[in-house]
């Protein structure tokens, strides 16, 4: 780990400030992430704004009949909200899917949004890796990638986005609310948080520097059978082979979403539109232009059965 | 004390303390935080520094060039260490690699460098600095590419057996069965890192570290250093896991001690967790091809098991093929271990070697047989169960319950309800099938020494350097004590691991519940003897029974004993022939329900069973302990464990706990435990055996039978991973 100084923010323009105004600055929270990342030097930062004594973590009800989740809001806080639990259940479940309860009691809603990857050549600082050295190469193209993405993939990089939480919201259509350096707010739709690798995999969202998340929202409860359907090699305390998070209405339509195949979160329109048709639809549309690797190609079966599965769960009659 | 003949009544047949479930003496310690472990024991020596290992970047090659200059101005940096300036080192019996690389690089993270400084923090950051080039050269990483250069290991115990004629029977038999199978390299995964203070005294050395074998510690850290061994003392009284993982002197222990003597200050080191896994040893994988051949009815006539396993030069293989030589009857049979170079971290012992993987193949391959000779699998073992060494048909064996093993739980699980006919139970999304499988590992016998005090206030006190590594010896001693002196258990103190003691079995193999006892038995007939004596009592006649010593009409506190002073007395357990004579083994059976989800392939065991006979055994409780965790691990090798190899640069890849899985708590379900009660006087005077290991032997093929019953498709390449059933389940939908 690099030395690094640290300061606590007062108001979150305050620490957007001091991260824009900081080189290598970064944001601190739950820390479940980074500290990791730092004792391995993969993380360096030289300066650490901790975003823990804002007061952003509440749960609100928003005027139009959604909820306001203050980006500090803990997971395990946010998973037992019986509002979140009643109106948004998929994004319950996707929470508690995810990590362990001690994890959870300490991760923050934005920090779990913003979770790298769990690549493990990333996690090696010993071989290459594009997103870790930028232009060292991709050395899981041709190594071991049973958990790398199948969908949306580069030659620079296939590491895949780990997180759980941000399948759910993307079928849920919320949206982040930042705070920027000058002060000055913006809402994001979760579909255009993450990125894509491309050519750049060590950029992987479209936040600013100093851009701080104060909040995710939600619109008003989308009703619907809610599933999230996590599927991995042990019960718990492993990442996502394959997920589904799908929202199903009575009539068929609804929204869906993939998770463990992708950089990010992989919500298609051509899938949700297909939903009144069928599984096979959904699936040929969610994997449309997948490239699989040998080690990764069972992740398109599986997807597709994941899908087939919980869309005859979601269609169950209650 | 040698033991030459079967065992008589002596005072453990009491059975007043041994062989009653009691609560772990050490479990209040353990479970308040307070046991002290390696790296905790700030409070041993003052001054201490830390050590952070730099592991070697390629898998093979050499350095070029090693800069640590950043790393020596670094704040707080006392020392750094490397090859260049450690001076002239040996290597241990026991390594393969040797545990400071460099300028070679013989496997991937093997150590190249130890910073020391003030905090854990600046020696972390200070390693970091370090930068290394190097020339890679070419290695070879991939078993099955290696597998045809492999050759017949030279070990005792290693070389082919053959009696009969295979081939021929083979040829002639009307049921055949050929298959190969894999079984991948596997990581001890323990808790707790290999972890060790060391502090020089002069030319004498003292390291705290976790160690399941003093003896050996002491000894490959001796010859590594080049010092005597007498000047070598090594403690460990806490492990917080082992596995096989920490029978050898490792990069921790050398380290602290080069780190300590550079520094002239104590030195603690621990490998972080990315280094454990290509640092330290593995289980090494295995390719096996069996082939039996039956009657139709079902005896065995021809039974080969061939095993490769790969390792770096003078290494040694998995042996995989021990138990096929003993546990079916069947005339004519072959094994063989080939042995391949690979440039991995080195292999060796983990969570019973050889039979752990041995068996995952061969009792999956029992039930192959079985389904195609279209006889349930429990009566096909039971036809084919033997009561003398196959290969040496005069030579019994001194127990073996197997058959009543198989039976008992074959009714305890309601096997009776299994559907032989695979693929056909569901229960909601789940396909769900039941497995089973023979358990067998051999009891090893090996001289155990230990010293016993008493006190004026009636205290006894044993001390010898094995270990409890989380599995209950403190518990078992303290009861072989208790028992053999007639106090209760609140009575003993038990002290283990450390040098200074009488060199002990130590803890691997499950030797050490019987020797590490026998041993402490041995000197407590040593104390009876000479309290009766100072008693005046006569020690042949003397009962030693609620704290009193007493002969016919003469009775006396036994702390009267010692009123004068302390009592010691000091023996061992020696072997002589017997294991000559009988062949000695412990057997089981495990049973095991699956469900297999049939839309997406996820595997979760549902019920376990095992059934265990294993002599007598001391502590029902740990005992049930240590099986349970077994049957986890067992789980485990079925189900997820993998090291995976990158096979162009020659590592293991995923190198911590969240990318190499073992079960979880939701993983394992309902687990029962049964013991035969048994005692076996060819063992040793407490007529017990190993357990441990045996809860492991079997498993992972119960739980790979299950599988192919829910599902009806063999995968015969460990891990069974969703992946591989993906094909083969029905349709959703």
């Amino acid at each position: 780990m690099k030395a690094f100084s640290y300061e606590r923010a007062r108001t979150p323009a305050e620490a957007a400030a001091a991260v824009a105004g900081t080189p290598g600055a970064k944001f601190i929270a739950g820390g479940t992430n980074l500290l990791d990342l730092m004792k391995l030097e993969i993380e360096t930062p030289a300066h650490l704004v901790d975003v823990n004594g804002l007061d952003l973590d509440t749960i609100a009800e928003t005027g139009d009949g959604g909820l306001r989740i203050g980006a500090l809001v803990r997971n395990t806080d946010l998973a037992a909200d019986p509002r979140v639990r009643r109106d948004y259940a998929v994004l319950a479940r996707a929470v508690l899917a995810g990590a362990s309860g001690q994890l959870r009691n300490r991760a923050t809603t934005a920090g779990n949004l913003l979770q790298r990857t769990r690549c493990p050549y990333f996690y090696d600082t010993d071989q290459a890796c594009n997103k870790r050295h930028p232009g060292s190469g991709c050395a899981a193209l041709g190594g071991f990638s049973r958990h790398n993405a199948i969908l949306g993939v580069s030659d620079a990089c296939i590491a895949t986005y780990p997180g759980d939480m941000a399948v759910a919201l993307s079928v849920l259509d919320a949206s982040v609310e930042t705070v920027r350096p000058d002060g000055q707010t913006r809402t994001i739709p979760i579909g255009e948080l993450h990125r894509l690798p491309g050519t750049t995999p060590q950029i992987e969202h479209t936040l600013q520097t100093g851009e701080l998340i104060a909040a995710v929202v939600l619109p008003k409860p989308a009703g619907g059978r809610q599933v999230y359907r996590k599927v991995r090699d042990r019960s718990s305390y492993a990442f996502a082979l394959v997920s589904v998070a799908a929202v199903v209405q009575r009539d068929g339509s609804g929204r869906i979403a993939l998770g463990g195949v992708a950089h990010k979160p992989w919500r298609v329109d051509a899938a949700d539109a297909a939903l009144p048709r069928g599984a096979k639809a959904v699936s040929a549309a969610l994997l449309d232009g997948a490239r699989t690797t040998p080690d990764n190609a069972f992740k398109k079966p599986l997807a597709e059965r994941t899908i087939a599965a919980v869309l005859v769960d979601a269609r169950r009659p209650a | 004390m040698k033991f030459d003949k079967p065992a008589t009544t002596n005072p453990i047949d009491q059975g007043k303390i041994v062989g009653k479930p009691t609560d772990r003496i050490d479990g209040p310690l353990k479970t308040t935080g307070t046991a002290p472990y390696a790296y905790e024991r700030h409070d041993v020596v003052p001054d201490q520094a830390y050590g952070y290992i730099v592991g070697a970047g390629i898998a093979k090659g050499r350095i070029d060039l090693l800069d640590d200059s950043a790393a020596r101005k670094a704040p707080g940096v006392l020392a750094v260490v490397t090859a260049k300036n450690a001076g002239k080192l040996g290597k241990g019996n026991f390594n393969t690699a040797r545990l400071l690389g460099g300028p070679e690089i013989e496997h991937y993270h093997q150590a190249i460098a130890l910073v020391v400084a003030e905090t854990f923090e600046q020696a972390r950051a200070a390693a970091q600095t370090i930068r290394v080039d190097y020339v890679r050269s070419k290695g070879a990483y991939d078993l099955a590419r290696a597998k045809d250069s492999a050759v017949m290991p030279t070990g005792k115990n290693e070389k082919d057996t053959a009696v009969g004629d295979f081939a021929a029977a083979f040829e002639r038999a009307p049921v055949q069965f050929d298959a190969t199978y894999g079984t991948p390299d596997e990581s001890h995964a323990m808790m707790e890192p290999h972890a060790s203070i060391a502090a020089w005294d002069g030319d004498k050395l003292t390291v705290w570290t976790s160690n399941q074998m003093i003896a050996w510690g002491v000894g490959d850290m001796a010859a590594t250093l080049g010092i005597p061994k007498g000047n070598v003392r090594l403690i460990s009284p806490y492990i917080g896991g082992g596995f096989g993982g920490k029978l050898f002197l490792r990069a921790d222990v050398l380290l602290a001690a080069l780190g300590a003597r550079a520094a002239k200050r104590p030195v603690k080191v621990a490998l972080q967790r990315p280094l454990m896994i290509n640092n330290t040893t593995h289980r090494p994988a295995t390719i096996q091809r069996v082939r039996l051949g039956a009657t139709r009815d079902g005896k065995l006539t021809a039974i080969a098991h061939e095993s490769w396993s790969g390792d770096l030069p003078g290494g040694g293989p998995e042996v995989a093929v021990q138990q096929t030589r003993l546990l079916y009857a069947g005339e004519n049979r072959v094994t063989r271990l080939r042995l391949a170079t690979l440039d991995l971290p080195e292999g060796n012992a983990m969570r019973a070697p050889g039979e752990a993987p041995g068996l995952m193949v061969l009792e999956a391959a029992m039930d192959e047989m079985a389904e195609k000779l279209g006889i349930d699998p429990v009566e096909f073992r039971i036809l084919n169960d033997t009561q003398v060494d196959p290969e040496k048909p005069g030579r019994p064996f001194s127990q073996r319950r197997l058959v009543e093993c198989l039976r008992t739980g074959a009714e305890r699980f309601g096997w009776s309800k299994r559907n032989a006919a695979p693929g056909k139970v569901r229960d909601g999304r789940w396909l769900v099938g039941m497995g089973m499988a023979a358990a067998f590992r051999n009891n090893l016998l090996t001289k155990s020494g230990a010293r016993v005090r008493l006190g004026g206030n009636g205290i006894v006190t044993v001390e010898t350097d094995m270990t409890d590594i989380g599995t209950g010896t403190y518990t078992i001693i303290a009861q072989t004590a208790a028992e053999m002196m007639g106090v209760p258990l609140d009575r003993v103190v038990v002290r283990l691991g450390d040098s200074a003691f009488p060199v002990s079995a130590g803890s691997g193999g499950q030797w050490g519940a019987n020797n590490s006892t026998s041993g402490v038995y041995a000197a407590c007939v040593k104390l009876r003897e000479a309290v009766a004596q100072k008693l005046g009592l006569d020690a042949g006649t003397a009962e030693f029974a609620d704290g009193q010593v007493i002969a016919g009409e003469r009775r006396s506190a036994l702390a009267q004993a010692a009123k004068d002073g302390e009592l010691v007395a000091e023996d061992a357990i020696e072997y002589g022939e017997l294991d000559k004579r009988y062949q000695q083994s412990t057997f089981g059976a495990h049973f095991c329900e699956v469900g297999v989800d049939a839309h997406t392939g996820e595997i979760r065991v549902r019920r376990m069973l095992a059934v265990c006979a294993a002599g007598r055994i001391l502590n029902p409780k740990s005992a049930r302990s240590q099986v349970i965790g077994a049957m986890t691990m067992g789980v485990g090798a079925a189900l997820m464990e993998d090291l995976v190899v990158d096979k162009r640069l020659g590592f293991f890849v995923n190198h911590d706990l969240a990318s190499y899985e073992v079960p979880v708590h939701a993983d394992i379900p309902h687990q029962d435990v049964i013991f035969l009660d048994e005692t076996d006087p060819i063992s040793s005077p407490m007529k017990a055996k190993g357990v441990g290991e045996l809860g492991i032997c079997g498993v992972g093929a119960a739980v790979a039978n299950a599988v192919y019953n829910a599902t009806g498709f063999r995968v015969r390449h460990y891990p069974i991973t969703l992946d591989k059933l993906l094909d083969h389940l029905p349709t959703v939908g």
